[in-house]
């Protein structure tokens, strides 16, 4: 591959990923509105399309507020830390054969990386906002995804165990036959649990349960910076669905009849879609409620469904 | 990969120094983070891929987060920071500066002389790590693991809480009844459970 087509190859996934994070703006408020049946932002282009536009262009000309009892360097680093954490992410996302920026080869290890150094900017944008309710959103966000951080990297340790490899492209290939989802059905609903408690999305939103403590972590930001949050959490809710289908649901294979590219573009958005329909249909935990379900459930069946793995991966070799 | 390698290490060395430079210690652990990752990318560069996605999942990502989240719920701020700066006067580093300045210059003479052999770049996979870790140093994973549960449970000892026998409120009302003799606790709970 020559360094062109590489270059291309980063600004078109940037172009698509970004594109993608502002329509899910539209898509969330339309399928919100159609699962409780109401009809949803109509008025703004036909089916309402255009509120993205009509949105980004509120949070632009809002005036960005920095508190004057804020850290100012970290209030206005935090908002960056979750757009750059997520966004690196998609470096090793192969979108097809041919499309992936670039094939680590610890690429599970690289995610698993990248989505803890997300944690940082709910604990920074917390603790300098100089709040109450902002320092215990960020408290809470912090002992959030420290713990399902755990469950997630075990979970996709079956994953890893069955292909031999931490590179997402070895991954896509041992899923030829059969797909993950079917020998690790555990270890998928363990992920997709863990990975919406990640991204804080409903009904996991404690960090920022706004009947409760404001807006939380976020509760000073405005402007772009608040809309940094913003993206952040739909780019995030587009990586986990990625890496869903990356690592449970064979990739970008599919039936000859369409491009792989396509194949996985439909694959990520029914995810989305069952992102979107959570939020819709469940109501959100108690704080040590949702402690404790990670610690003493999940926890000991992540482990179970290790060591089981194991074994009949042993068992198969003939070991 | 030379350059990458004398970019990362420099990030490193003067990241840790503002570490130690810095009154506010939110500022000071958030360079420390800064730190871990340069540490991570010399490591990469030197041809260690998997040593450099742990050092970035296990320190960076887990352990400065507990840092930071401790120096959060404590809340230190203005103070600390002055304290910070009455510390760091000259006659508290001076000492151990000039004993890392000889260090320095042993260090530098060795590799003036150059019969150091240099440093070959091979790249070492987590498949061969695990094999290192799981085959020849299997003894070592398991005493760290002793060690580890030994610290799990000594944690789980020390942030035990007495066991409740009663609701909050009933309590409150047995001890402000009986406030002056602390005895009468067990008899008056005894009564109120018939």
């Amino acid at each position: 591959m020559t360094v062109m087509q590489h270059v291309w190859i980063v600004l078109g996934v940037l172009f698509v990923l970004l594109n993608i994070a502002a329509g899910l703006i539209w898509l969330e408020r339309r399928m919100l509105a159609v699962w409780q049946d109401r009809l949803g932002p109509n008025r703004a282009g036909p089916l309402g399309i255009l509120i993205v536009l009509a949105d980004t262009l509120k949070l632009f000309f809002k005036e960005d507020w920095i508190p004057p009892f804020a850290d100012k360097g970290i209030f206005v680093l935090a908002p960056a830390i979750v757009v750059g954490s997520v966004l690196m992410t998609f470096v090793i996302i192969p979108f097809s054969p041919h499309i992936v920026v670039a094939d680590l080869n610890v690429g599970i290890l690289f995610f698993l990386a990248m989505s803890s150094l997300g944690v940082y900017s709910i604990v920074l944008g917390g603790w300098a906002s100089n709040n109450k309710y902002s320092l215990l959103g960020a408290l809470r966000g912090a002992s959030q995804m420290i713990s399902y951080e755990v469950f997630m990297g075990l979970s996709l340790m079956g994953v890893v165990m069955l292909t031999g490899s931490f590179s997402l492209g070895d991954i896509i290939a041992a899923q030829k036959n059969v797909w993950f989802v079917f020998t690790q059905p555990l270890g998928f609903i363990i992920f997709l649990i863990a990975g919406i408690a990640e991204t804080h999305r409903l009904p996991f939103d404690i960090p920022e349960a706004e009947s409760e403590l404001v807006a939380g972590y976020h509760a000073e930001y405005s402007g772009m910076k608040f809309g940094m949050f913003f993206i952040g959490e739909y780019l995030g809710i587009t990586m986990i669905s990625a890496m869903t289908v990356v690592l449970f649901f064979g990739g970008w294979a599919g039936p000859s009849f369409l491009p792989p590219v396509l194949w996985f573009t439909i694959k990520t958005f029914a995810f989305i879609l069952l992102f979107i329909l959570l939020r819709a249909s469940l109501p959100r935990p108690r704080y040590d409620q949702l402690m404790e379900y990670g610690w003493k459930i999940l926890l000991p069946l992540v482990l179970v469904n290790l060591m089981v793995t194991g074994a009949v991966a042993l068992w198969l070799r003939g070991g | 990969m030379n350059l990458l390698f004398y970019l990362s290490a420099s990030i490193s060395i003067i990241a840790t120094l503002m570490v130690i430079t810095r009154y506010h210690p939110i500022h000071a652990l958030l360079y420390l983070v800064v730190s871990f990752l340069s540490v991570a990318m010399v490591f990469l560069s030197l041809g260690a891929p998997f040593i450099a996605a742990l050092e970035v999942i296990i320190y960076a990502g887990a352990i400065m987060v507990l840092f930071i989240f401790v120096v959060m719920m404590l809340n230190l701020g203005g103070d600390t920071a002055l304290q910070e700066k009455h510390w760091l006067q000259p006659r508290i580093w001076l000492g151990p500066s000039l004993l890392v300045l000889v260090l320095l210059v042993e260090l530098v003479i060795l590799l003036i002389r150059g019969n150091t052999p240099a440093m070959e770049i091979s790249v070492v996979d987590a498949r061969k790590v695990s094999m290192a870790l799981y085959g020849k140093y299997i003894i070592g994973v398991e005493l760290t693991g002793f060690l580890l549960m030994a610290g799990i449970v000594g944690a789980a000892h020390i942030g035990k809480h007495q066991r409740k026998l009663l609701h909050r409120f009933l309590i409150e009302e047995v001890n402000a009844e009986s406030s002056t003799t602390r005895e009468e606790l067990p008899r008056s709970v005894a009564n109120m459970e018939e």
